[in-house]
């Protein structure tokens, strides 16, 4: 966890004191809607379709138990009992209303909380991932560098009115849990050949209504050169960048338009100017950073204690849940663990404040008072020994966060759609609903393998329907919703965005649709162990499309 | 963004002016004696541009009251009642289509 000094807990409480005398004018009709809108917004405040939702940053996914417990009050003090976390490793309260909005910000202050960077033309909230820190394959905590950008673009005054808004996402690990050449700028912490640890540098990359993997403009940049460097891209991109046409704005319109290769070299003029300035970081900063992160004292154990083979020979379910939800960690004898908020029927991501307080009392019990948010929608504990994974997995179970799917079928992405959305076209919880009762067989979902679903209700994409393995994006047609559907699109180290399969499908048919893509898959397979992102690889998206239209 | 007062008003049926509450941000409708309600049967029906053109111009002037009016369409229905036309107004009236979280009974 990183331990917020003074400074910190001064900037958050006067922003609550700001905002409750915005409010306070608001009501009174001091300020109207036109004047009011981009104050709340700046707090994370929008209305939506029935009530305003409160956007909570949680940056770089790490939550401590306090601020789960916090979470959980306000759901339960202000709110309607329950909160959502999202694609962005945040949390949306949907019920909150406007009077109370400044006590609801002023008890998330206490906690460390609140809704800064979570909307707005600005940096959003740094995302990193879910594993930082305890993962096997990391080179370092990317954490610590995501902190620095993150208190650098706080309040940044130069990027206060960007054209758009401006996403960064960090990964220090072989595998990218992080999707970062999906995001404006992605940072990729890795060595190069003299054994250096620096950034690949990836900006570009973007979902929404015009997708594209992100360009590497610098494959190695020195750690001392982190601030400088994202500081030229986003001052490139905020001279640069259009503002007619809001359609346009977003930094990877302006990557595709000028070249990758041009874009690098306005990138390196800039760069030239300020490198040696003030945004040098000396490593003593770096490691004042990492001193504020407090780091668990682990026991000295061994890996696969014998209790535990006891324990998994026993009982089926539990071994199950081990097999699917519990991670090596870069320490002997401890695990990372994955609470999945996809239960058969559920809302992704939703979670009861009556939850929030479980899981706060068995981080606190059983990793070291740490919780992740990913940006699946599911949370990690990421400091449990292997010792106490059966009295952690019944616990977990208790409060229907164990159900063993994550990564396959029914470890469901969505956007919360038009239930909740007012920019949205067609609902999204809903389908995810219906998708994980067709797939509530939990042993056919093992055998399907890694599976990812990822539905938007409209073209925003926030359910990241493109980088879906079967991306479903609701669009409107005539009053009715209908889904196109997209395969083989992924997030990861190896990005690419899904291919059309086809029309439209009715808002009724989509999950026998799914259902036939699904089993379309399991007859081309070549072997059992093939997951369906290779298939779709091996034998492209016409022999899904086949078998699914010829029978519409 | 284009205000609602500028648009050209294409009214093809019944109509009603609707907007979030500012205080909670309640879906609420325009009545017709100039006040909003949460209740669509209390909400004034307009039929042709000129009578949604001048609800909206009032309800617009009432900043306080509610916020992002704009016009939605609506079913006249044969005993007189009023019900919203399209899945999004049916949504914001009927609120989400889905059961809200349930507590896991601890």
């Amino acid at each position: 966890m990183y331990r917020y000094d003074e400074l910190d807990r001064t900037l958050v409480t006067e922003r609550v004191a700001e905002f409750r005398d915005q409010v306070a004018r608001r009501l009174s009709g001091a300020l109207t809607e036109d004047e009011f809108k981009p104050l709340r917004l700046m707090n994370g405040v929008y209305l939506q379709l029935h009530a305003y939702m409160l956007r909570i940053a949680i940056p770089y996914g790490t939550l401590s138990s306090e601020q789960m417990r916090m979470l959980a009050h306000v759901a339960r003090r202000y709110d309607r009992g329950y909160g959502h976390f999202t694609t962005r490793q945040n949390l949306q309260f949907n019920w909150i209303k406007l009077a109370e909005l400044p006590d609801a910000m002023a008890d998330l202050a206490r906690a460390g909380m609140h809704g800064m960077q979570t909307s707005g033309n600005v940096v959003r909230n740094i995302t990193t991932d879910q594993w930082a820190g305890v993962a096997p394959d990391e080179i370092e905590d990317p954490r610590i560098f995501a902190e620095i950008l993150r208190q650098h673009s706080t309040m940044h005054p130069e990027f206060s009115f960007l054209p758009r808004k401006f996403k960064i996402a960090v990964t220090a690990a072989t595998h990218d849990r992080a999707a970062v050449k999906v995001h404006d700028i992605g940072l990729r912490l890795h060595r190069n050949g003299a054994g250096e640890v620096g950034f690949e540098v990836i900006v570009g990359g973007g979902l929404g209504r015009t997708p594209f993997i992100g360009k590497t403009i610098k494959p190695f940049l020195a750690k001392r050169d982190l601030l400088s460097y994202v500081e030229a891209v986003i001052r490139v991109y905020n001279q640069y960048g259009r503002r007619d046409n809001i359609y346009k704005a977003r930094i990877k319109i302006l990557v595709h338009e000028l070249g990758a290769e041009a874009f690098a070299r306005e990138v390196e003029a800039e760069w030239k100017a300020i490198r040696d300035g003030v945004l040098a970081l000396d490593p003593a900063v770096i490691a004042d950073i990492k001193a504020r992160f407090r780091y668990p004292v682990y026991e000295t154990l061994g890996d696969d204690p014998p209790a535990l083979a006891e324990a998994r020979r026993k009982d089926e379910r539990f071994d199950r849940w081990v097999k699917n939800a519990v991670a090596n960690h870069k320490v002997p004898g401890h695990a990372i663990v994955t609470l999945s908020l996809k239960p058969e029927g559920g809302a992704p991501g939703d979670a009861t404040a009556e939850q929030m307080d479980a899981i706060a009392d068995l981080a606190d019990r059983y990793s070291f008072g740490e919780i992740r948010v990913g940006h699946e929608q599911n949370l990690v504990f990421p400091h449990v020994t292997q010792r106490d994974l059966p009295d952690l997995w019944r616990a977990l179970d208790a409060v229907g966060v164990a159900t063993p799917n994550v990564g396959l079928v029914s470890d469901i992405i969505a956007c919360p759609g038009l239930d909740y959305c007012s920019l949205a076209n067609t609902r999204s919880i809903p389908v995810a609903q219906e998708l994980t009762r067709r797939f509530r067989d939990l042993s056919l979902a093992r055998d399907l393998g890694r599976l990812h679903i990822n539905i938007s209700g409209c073209i925003n994409a926030c359910g990241h329907h493109h980088v879906g393995h079967i991306g479903l994006l609701g669009v409107e047609k005539g009053g009715e919703e209908f889904f196109q559907i997209t395969l083989g699109g992924q997030a990861d180290e190896n990005a690419q965005l899904g291919t059309l399969l086809g029309p439209a499908v009715p808002y009724a048919e989509v999950a026998d649709v799914v259902e036939d893509v699904v089993a379309a898959y399991v007859e081309l397979r070549e072997r059992p162990d093939e997951i369906f992102l290779d298939t779709v690889k091996r034998v492209g998206v016409e022999p899904f499309k086949e078998r699914v239209y010829a029978a519409r | 963004m284009t205000s609602p007062l500028q648009q050209k008003l294409k009214i093809v049926g019944p109509v009603v002016i609707t907007a979030n509450r500012l205080g909670d941000g309640a879906v609420v409708y325009r009545t017709a004696d100039g006040h909003w309600s949460a209740d669509l049967k209390q909400a004034a029906v307009a039929t042709s541009a000129p009578a949604a053109g001048e609800l909206l111009a009032a309800a617009v002037g009432d900043d306080i009251g509610a916020v992002g009016a704009y016009v939605a369409p609506v079913h006249l229905d044969p005993d007189g009642g009023v019900s919203p036309a399209n899945l999004r107004e049916i949504i914001r009236h009927g609120g989400p289509t889905i059961d809200l979280p349930i507590s896991f009974g601890i």
